[in-house]
């Protein structure tokens, strides 16, 4: 691989757009695709497959047999409330290959001692998340229990696609939020994404093991969603149990 | 969506391709192995990246730990001669059983030379 290709690369991941190289295991040749270019590639289809589901693969054209490296944006973490619970599950999250950021707008919380190694945004959802340009490839937490904080971040999530919404709260608290959307004209089908009570029922009590299962929770939309589809748009001749 | 975590994101420190194009500019001599096929349980998905300095520091993982080592050794050659290799590790393998791939896949990694 030429290093100006690699940069070239690590360029389009750094500016979360997503890249793939094509590689003639024969010859050792490569070129990169970007996302954008890749309808005038000659493996246009091929490749707008592998960008749908985000898999790297083989691919064997008459003998010569190609390597698509996929390179998808990371998954990305936007957190509102930079509570406790936050404090447990910035990091733990970031281990789990996610980039982290944080919103709330209460200046006393939102600060970098509190959140070391974490983008930390002091200002409301509804100004900074429409600049932060969420995407499907991002998750959100609200995690504050103050709707003026968490209703707008929860309608810009929904709208966005995001692959994981989740929301803290009792149900009887989750049942007053989604009659406060709904209001707001958000469709109930669509609220029905959120995930609330946020994360897996693993009987979590502290903030720490709650963050365990807000992770797990996200992982599980991560690694899961693409599997389903995939099954989906498979010929039902070769569907027997996996 | 899947696969999206191959990876640490774009920027970390701890980013394979980051280092990778890092270590590249500082002078050192690279090479840059990728899974590109995996059969049965296999230990790191397709797309994983491991990459190598001439002197065998390594960042990333190909196989969780159980053929970094051939792969190491086999990076060597690749960054002296620059023609990339396509290596395969598997239970079938009599050296693949030394290296330790021992959780029963096989994989296929490709490694090239980054010039």
């Amino acid at each position: 691989m030429d290093l100006s290709l690699l940069e070239e690369l690590n360029a389009e991941r750094a500016a979360r757009r997503a890249a793939v190289v094509v590689t003639e295991l024969g010859s050792g040749r490569q070129r990169l695709v970007k996302a954008a270019a890749v309808e005038a590639d000659p493996l246009a289809p091929q490749l707008a497959e592998a960008l749908r589901t985000g898999r790297s693969g083989m691919l064997t054209l008459g003998n010569e047999r190609l390597f698509l490296a996929v390179e998808v944006p990371a998954p990305r973490l936007v957190i509102t409330g930079a509570v406790h619970i936050a404090q447990a599950l910035a990091p733990m999250a970031r281990l789990a290959g996610l980039d982290v950021t944080i919103v709330d707008p209460r200046t006393a919380f939102a600060t970098p001692e509190r959140f070391p190694h974490v983008e930390v945004h002091a200002e409301w959802p509804d100004v900074v998340l429409p600049r932060l340009g969420i995407d499907a490839f991002t998750a959100v937490a609200a995690l504050t229990h103050d709707p003026k904080i968490d209703d707008p971040a929860l309608i810009e999530a929904l709208a966005r696609d995001c692959f994981y919404i989740g929301a803290l709260g009792s149900r009887r608290t989750h049942a007053t939020r989604l009659d406060r959307l709904a209001e707001k004209g958000v469709p109930r089908e669509t609220l029905a994404r959120i995930h609330a009570p946020i994360g897996l029922d693993i009987g979590a009590a502290s903030p720490a093991e709650i963050a365990v299962s807000i992770v797990a929770e996200i992982v599980g939309e991560l690694r899961r969603r693409p599997a389903a589809d995939k099954r989906a748009s498979e010929p039902a001749a070769s569907g027997q149990a996996a | 969506m899947a696969g999206t975590v191959a990876g640490a994101p774009a920027g970390r420190e701890d980013d394979v391709l980051e280092a990778a194009a890092r270590w590249r500019r500082e002078g050192r001599g690279v090479a840059l192995a990728t899974v590109v096929e995996t059969w049965g349980s296999a230990p790191r998905p397709v797309g994983s990246h491991l990459v190598i300095d001439e002197a065998g520091s390594f960042l990333g993982s190909v196989s969780g730990g159980c053929v970094e080592g051939a792969v190491v050794a086999e990076a060597a050659e690749v960054i002296a001669d620059g023609a990339p290799r396509l290596l395969e590790f598997g239970v079938a393998d009599a050296t693949a059983w030394q290296v330790g791939l021992s959780c029963g896949g096989r994989i296929a990694v490709y490694v090239e030379k980054l010039n």
